[in-house]
């Protein structure tokens, strides 16, 4: 049933990571893609394959879970495995058959980069999965405050991403009632080729955008009567505040990163 | 307790005209004063103008002639206005439309966070506001999970939040099935009696109207009758000439008195009906 969609990923829990400060898991999440794509041999990749496992593991989010947010990029990372192994060259020859010619460089490279996209997905797929979408546009909107000073208004952008995820379910809900009603009267929506298909989805498209139309404008009276300004003297009821596990955390990836930068100089490169 | 609160001064207001929708008012020579506390429905046939008169109570709309005043402030004071709608919240129609948080306490949040509220007030504010609406256990509920009755709570419940004296109903339980609107008529009333809120309750159902103090009833941007509701239904045929039902009870009430049973006059909801039908039943078997 519709109504029992969730919006986002979130996998409640109580775990020290569901209760680490959003911005800190966001800053570490980020810290972390940049990182990934500096590890240069297999050493400093595994260590930070390990830290993503471990966090996944404090994290209690079931193994199950994580392993559905990796399906929809497996066929990226077969395509990227199989482009490496081909193009990359060097090494001692394993196989040459033809034009085919796969070398030991090659098959590293394509585990290497595999092992890569995989963790990049876990990691950031542990921020969704124990954060919240509201806590999460909370916590964009304190990263991006000091945009502040450009005059750009970071609250309203943060109010929009909210309304977003908000309406997600409704639009859902919405489609899907124009849908069974277009079809009542006959419309065929699942045949046909590609062109037809999506000539099928203009009665629904146009129907969606009227009534969206409607919902904001009755949205935003509804939000003029409860005071919104979209000025900057909100307050926030929930107020997020960096504890001791968060600076913990902070310190303990610092040191693994430097390690990090150590490792790659000492031991020779794979890529 | 005979404190006006809302007062509408012979009050126009005419929206700008569209390509086939001449200028034509909206509401047309108003004059209403609400007391504190009062529980007052407002009836009246699609396009009367009773939603015209529910923005005009919160400086939404301004009125092009007379003046509103709300706690003694002018609507048309653009210094008032958020003091104003701090005053008077309003409900609306399509509970979808008006919930704008991903999560039941955060919605009830947003009123007092835009007021500038400190956290800790706020927090008191929202839990106090969901128990009195009956909702504190869906606290962390997302919108889309709820029943139509209970988001039309959780939007009075972010209304309470603000602390209104008044609130405002634009026809929300429209959309609602019997029991998603008798949820929301059931609040409304503990908290008309038991917060001494005053409510305006903007409504088509009958059976709703006459649970009211008071009924004004709207007809082509006029007021066109104003009173209790045993005054304003004891006039079956004046209801019935501007296209308007009447309570269903009130209505057998009224045909078996013209079919020459004697049942006393101003009988409105279902349980004395009953009791008058009762009555002359009695009344026959011994006789
Ligand atoms: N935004 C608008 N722009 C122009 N005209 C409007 C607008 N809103 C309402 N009107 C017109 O004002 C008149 C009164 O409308 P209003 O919405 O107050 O009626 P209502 O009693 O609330 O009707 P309903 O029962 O359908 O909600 C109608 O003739 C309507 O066409
Ligand atoms: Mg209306």
């Amino acid at each position: 049933m519709i109504r029992d969609i969730t919006i986002g990923q979130y996998y409640s829990g109580s775990s020290v990571i569901h209760r680490m400060d959003a911005r800190m898991k966001i800053v570490l999440t980020l810290a972390y893609i940049v990182s990934i794509f500096i590890c240069r041999n297999f050493i400093s990749l595994g260590v930070m394959a390990l830290f993503v496992a471990v966090t996944a593991l404090f994290s209690r989010v079931p193994v199950k879970m994580l392993l559905k947010s990796l399906k929809p990029v497996l066929i990226i990372v077969l395509f990227t495995a199989v482009l490496n192994i081909f193009y990359t060259t060097g090494g001692s020859t394993l196989v040459e058959w033809r034009f085919i010619k796969i070398t030991s460089k090659g098959v590293f490279s394509a585990i290497f980069m595999s092992i890569r996209i995989i963790a990049l997905i876990v990691c950031s797929s542990l921020l969704t999965y124990t954060t919240t979408p509201t806590v999460l546009t909370g916590a964009i909107e304190s990263l991006l405050s000091p945009l502040k000073i450009f005059h750009i208004k970071v609250n309203t952008f943060a109010m929009m991403l909210t309304l977003a995820l908000r309406f997600v379910p409704t639009l859902i809900e919405e489609i899907d009632r124009i849908m069974n009603a277009q079809k009542a009267r006959g419309a065929d929506l699942e045949s046909g080729g590609l062109i037809s298909r999506a000539k099928a989805l203009v009665p629904i498209l146009i129907p969606l955008f009227i009534s969206s139309f409607r919902r904001a404008y009755d949205l935003a009276f509804a939000m003029e009567c409860r005071c919104y300004t979209g000025g900057d003297n909100r307050t926030s009821m929930k107020k997020m505040k960096l504890a001791g596990r968060d600076f913990g955390a902070l310190i303990f990836y610092l040191i693994m990163l430097a390690g990090i930068i150590v490792v790659n100089r000492l031991f020779p490169a794979v890529i | 307790m005979d404190e006006t609160i809302i007062e509408f001064n012979n009050v126009s207001f005419t929206y700008e005209a569209e390509e086939n929708n001449p200028e034509k008012p909206a509401v047309k020579n108003v004059n209403l004063k609400i007391n504190r506390g009062e529980f007052i429905a407002v009836l009246g046939h699609n396009g009367s103008g009773k939603s015209t008169l529910a923005k005009l109570t919160n400086a939404i709309l301004v009125p092009d002639e007379g003046k509103v005043t709300v706690a003694g402030m002018d609507t048309s004071d653009e210094s008032k206005v958020y003091d104003i709608r701090r005053k008077v919240g309003m409900v609306f129609q399509n509970p979808d439309n008006q919930i704008v948080s991903t999560i039941v306490e955060d919605d009830v949040a947003f009123g007092p966070e835009n007021l500038g509220i400190p956290p800790e007030e706020i927090r008191r504010r929202v839990d106090e506001a969901l128990k009195c609406v009956e909702m504190y256990d869906f606290r962390l509920y997302e919108p889309h999970r709820l029943s139509g009755g209970q988001k039309q709570r959780v939007a009075i419940a972010g209304i309470l939040a603000m602390r209104t004296d008044c609130i405002v109903l634009d026809e929300s339980t429209a959309m609602l099935d019997p029991r998603g609107r008798k949820e929301v008529m059931d609040t409304i009333r503990r908290l008309n009696r038991e917060h001494g809120i005053t409510v305006v309750f903007i409504t088509h159902f009958m059976d709703e109207a006459v649970e009211a103090d008071r009924v004004v009833v709207m007809n082509d941007s006029r007021i066109f009758m104003d009173g209790t509701p045993y005054e304003v239904f004891a006039d079956i045929k004046k209801i019935k000439k501007i296209g308007l039902d009447v309570p269903q009870a009130a209505e057998l009430a009224n045909e078996l008195r013209e079919s020459g049973i004697s049942i006393p006059e101003n009988i409105l909801t279902s349980e004395e009906c009953v009791q008058a039908v009762l009555e002359v039943v009695n009344a026959d078997n011994r006789g």
